[in-house]
């Protein structure tokens, strides 16, 4: 069974309709890539998943571990374990990075109806999931994202997702913005999490966040539908020719 | 017969006695009627067991008040008060006490269920029973007076204090509020019947944080409280007041007075949350909190700090100050305002430069949420003598929602040409972007708001002293349940 399963997807935003009727299957443990132009969709399907008001699914059915996701808040889908590792992480300031991932963590435990980590634990725990990423505990102790550099940033959002452990998550544009190095620190980070029961959309424009992070299939989102789809050739494929092919009004 | 029920005649009584044959204030009795005279104050002097000075001056006050207007300059609205339709001593206070937690106000419950308030403090918070009820382990607070006294820390209400320690309260009573000072705290001056007293020897770090809740002969929390506090050179003392529960009050009204002196090398640090019953959604039966709060740094190299959590009641009115005489000395005001629903609050501070080389610090968090207004009102005074004086302001609005409103009133006034001041102010909205990035990582949109807030208020809340400030966090929620969605 697949682990989320997308059925003729119509969405629509500020009363504009993006998404025209996706239709997308992940199983468990599975990568994804989405790429596209810019201004196709990808972000747009991203925030549906994720739920974002403002983001009306018109028509169509997403079923996440065979729940109903269009139902549930935007929390709800969070603790069912969607994680989104944003394109541009938000700014919260005067929120240490330390107590914004443990109040995430315990919103989980509240959520499944668990006990509260204790304190000491839980720094020991982001203490090692940090530790891949490179980063230091003097950024933890730093406002969320504030004055973080791009790559600080993204980084950031890859620890979020170690720590709370999801079950799907959606990546949208991790590489834009990050040098060489950078690019490397983030994927070994993601490659680390891949495992049997969690599964990646990694949403990107560029061929080459996937020589790092290597997908099973690869699909081409533009018009607001899926257009091909295929093995991790096809993102070399459009590496070559770009979208050029995808471009103006699609059948 | 209930004892309340009993009060509640005995008032009655007493209301039709006083057209009969005038109010007499020899009498043994426990309240006394409606309204304001000389009589009453007598009265009230008299219950205390005042010496004569005392009495003079509180008659004294009374006098200045009849010929002073309630002011109105402050941005908040509210039906004018009957001073003659008030109890000023004894208030009956059982007139609607609730006979059970089943007849209080289930929102109430709900709020100190969330701030994890054990059920015996909880009848006690919400009126149900009276405070020596539950205070009746006494044995915590003594062991504690006594360590105190051992120090020679003096820690008393006011009323023992005019009466075991007169040369001292004489000394510093009225010296930084006058009596003439604004019309609430002449009011206060002529009928206070509550409040603390501290002095801390010379030299003395006084290493436990006095709390109001702590004090013996814990009383009802007066409607008109007096507190002051001394510190003596080269001492330092924190004052803890009030309690993040929501205390219900059957006094609409209340203006309190506070006195700080700090002498040379003198350090008072005083830390407050204030979470009165602020009314219904509408405002109505929330409490009127007119205060006066002003801190003198009377010798150099003194300091005093105001560190403030507002959250609750229907009105407020408050501007915690610093007389910065002392050379070197020291002024800081720290505050967190909320407001939400219908509440109202014009709040804020006067920082006075007398001395040379005098600073302070002001930062400001006001939050509105609902229909609310919040109103940052502050005076930077730099007077000719504070030669190379400085000061620093920090005014921050958070609004949540399109309904509520929030002004900054700064006034400086420089008349040195060496100080130096700045006044920062920003007005921001939380943001749906970081609603959502809460929100996807699991926080409800209400526990969202609290954290976004919380971090917004982040500079005031480090300065609460730490048993303070877990509890200050959750109330910042609290308070602003139902402001999002
Ligand atoms: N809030 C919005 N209101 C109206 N149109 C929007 C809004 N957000 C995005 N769009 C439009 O939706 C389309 C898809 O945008 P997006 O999903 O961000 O594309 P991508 O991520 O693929 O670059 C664009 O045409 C964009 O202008
Ligand atoms: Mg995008």
């Amino acid at each position: 069974m697949s682990l989320l399963s997308i059925k003729n997807l119509h969405a629509t935003v500020g009363g504009n309709e993006i998404l025209k009727g996706i239709n997308l299957e992940i199983g468990p443990g599975e990568i994804h890539a989405v790429m596209g132009p810019n201004g196709s969709g990808k972000s747009t399907l991203s925030y549906v998943l994720a739920g974002r008001e403002g983001y009306e699914v018109t028509r169509g059915t997403i079923a996440f571990k065979g729940k109903d996701l269009i139902d549930l808040a935007a929390d709800e889908r969070a603790n069912e374990g969607v994680f989104l590792a944003f394109q541009y992480p938000v700014e919260v300031p005067g929120v240490v990075g330390m107590t914004f991932l443990r109040e995430a963590y315990n919103a989980k435990l509240r959520y499944l109806g668990e006990p509260e980590i204790d304190a000491m634990e839980f720094l020991k725990f982001v203490r090692s999931r940090a530790k891949t990423l490179n980063m230091s505990d003097d950024m933890l102790k730093r406002a969320v994202n504030v004055g973080f550099s791009g790559g600080e940033k993204k980084r950031n959002e890859i620890l979020q997702m170690a720590v709370l452990e999801p079950d799907l998550a959606i990546l949208d544009e991790t590489d834009s913005g990050l040098d060489i190095d950078a690019l490397k620190l983030v994927s070994d980070g993601v490659n680390e999490l891949r495992s049997e029961n969690r599964s990646m959309l990694i949403i990107t424009h560029y061929q080459r966040l996937l020589n790092y992070i290597q997908p099973d299939h690869v699909h081409v989102l533009a018009h607001g539908k899926i257009q091909r789809s295929g093995g991790k050739e096809l993102a070399l494929e459009l590496e070559a020719k770009g979208y050029a092919e995808f471009s103006g009004e699609a059948a | 017969m209930s004892i309340s029920e009993e009060t509640v005649d005995q008032v009655k009584q007493l209301e039709a006695d006083k057209y009969k044959y005038g109010f007499v204030t020899d009498i043994e009795m426990e309240t006394a009627p409606k309204g304001l005279n000389e009589d009453i104050i007598r009265f009230i002097s008299n219950k205390k067991e005042e010496p004569e000075w005392m009495l003079e001056w509180r008659l004294k006050a009374y006098k200045h008040w009849l010929t002073m207007e309630e002011p109105n300059w402050a941005k908040v609205g509210y039906e004018k008060i009957d001073y003659q339709d008030l109890y000023y001593y004894a208030a009956p206070k059982s007139m609607d006490r609730p006979k059970s937690l089943d007849e209080v106000d289930p929102e109430l419950l709900k709020t100190y269920e969330k701030l994890g308030i054990p059920l015996k403090e909880q009848e006690l918070l919400s009126g149900v029973v009276a405070v020596d009820a539950v205070f009746d382990s006494v044995s915590v607070a003594t062991t504690y007076k006594a360590k105190l006294t051992e120090m020679g820390v003096i820690f008393c209400s006011i009323s023992e204090a005019v009466r075991e320690y007169p040369e001292l309260v004489k000394k510093y009573l009225g010296s930084v509020v006058p009596h003439s000072d604004n019309y609430f705290s002449a009011l206060n001056c002529a009928v206070f019947t509550d409040g603390s007293f501290v002095y801390v020897p010379k030299g003395l770090r006084c290493p436990m944080e006095l709390s109001t809740y702590f004090r013996i002969n814990a009383e009802n929390t007066g409607q008109f409280e007096r507190t002051m506090i001394i510190a003596d050179e080269g001492s330092y003392v924190s004052y803890l007041e009030g309690c993040t529960a929501p205390q219900r009050d059957e006094n609409q009204l209340h203006a309190a007075v506070v006195e700080l002196v700090a002498l040379a090398n003198a350090e008072i640090k005083y830390s407050t949350v204030q979470n009165w019953y602020p009314g219904d959604e509408t405002g109505a039966g929330g409490i009127y909190n007119f205060v006066t709060k002003r801190g003198a740094c009377r010798g150099d190299n003194s300091k005093i700090s105001w560190t403030q959590v507002e959250t609750g009641s229907a009105v407020t009115w408050k501007y915690p100050s610093c007389i910065l005489q002392g050379d070197n000395s020291i002024g800081e005001f720290y505050s967190v305002a909320i407001t939400n629903n219908a509440q109202q609050a014009d709040t804020g501070t006067k920082m006075i430069h007398l001395g040379k080389n005098t600073k302070s610090t002001i930062i400001s968090k006001g939050i509105s949420a609902g229909r609310a207004d919040n109103t940052y009102r502050g005076l930077v005074k730099i007077m000719p003598k504070a030669e190379g004086a400085r000061n620093f302001t920090q005014c921050d609005s958070l609004l949540i929602g399109n309904n509520c409103g929030a002004h900054t009133v700064p006034y400086i006034e420089t008349r040195n040409p060496t100080a130096r001041v700045e006044h920062e102010a920003t007005t921001s909205k939380i943001s749906e972007d970081q609603m959502f990035y809460c929100q996807q990582r699991g926080l409800s949109p209400e526990e969202a708001v609290s954290l976004i807030v919380n971090g917004f208020c982040k500079e005031v809340m480090k300065e609460l002293p730490m048993e303070f400030a877990v509890e200050a966090q959750k109330l910042i929620g609290i308070s602003l349940e139902g402001s999002v969605g």
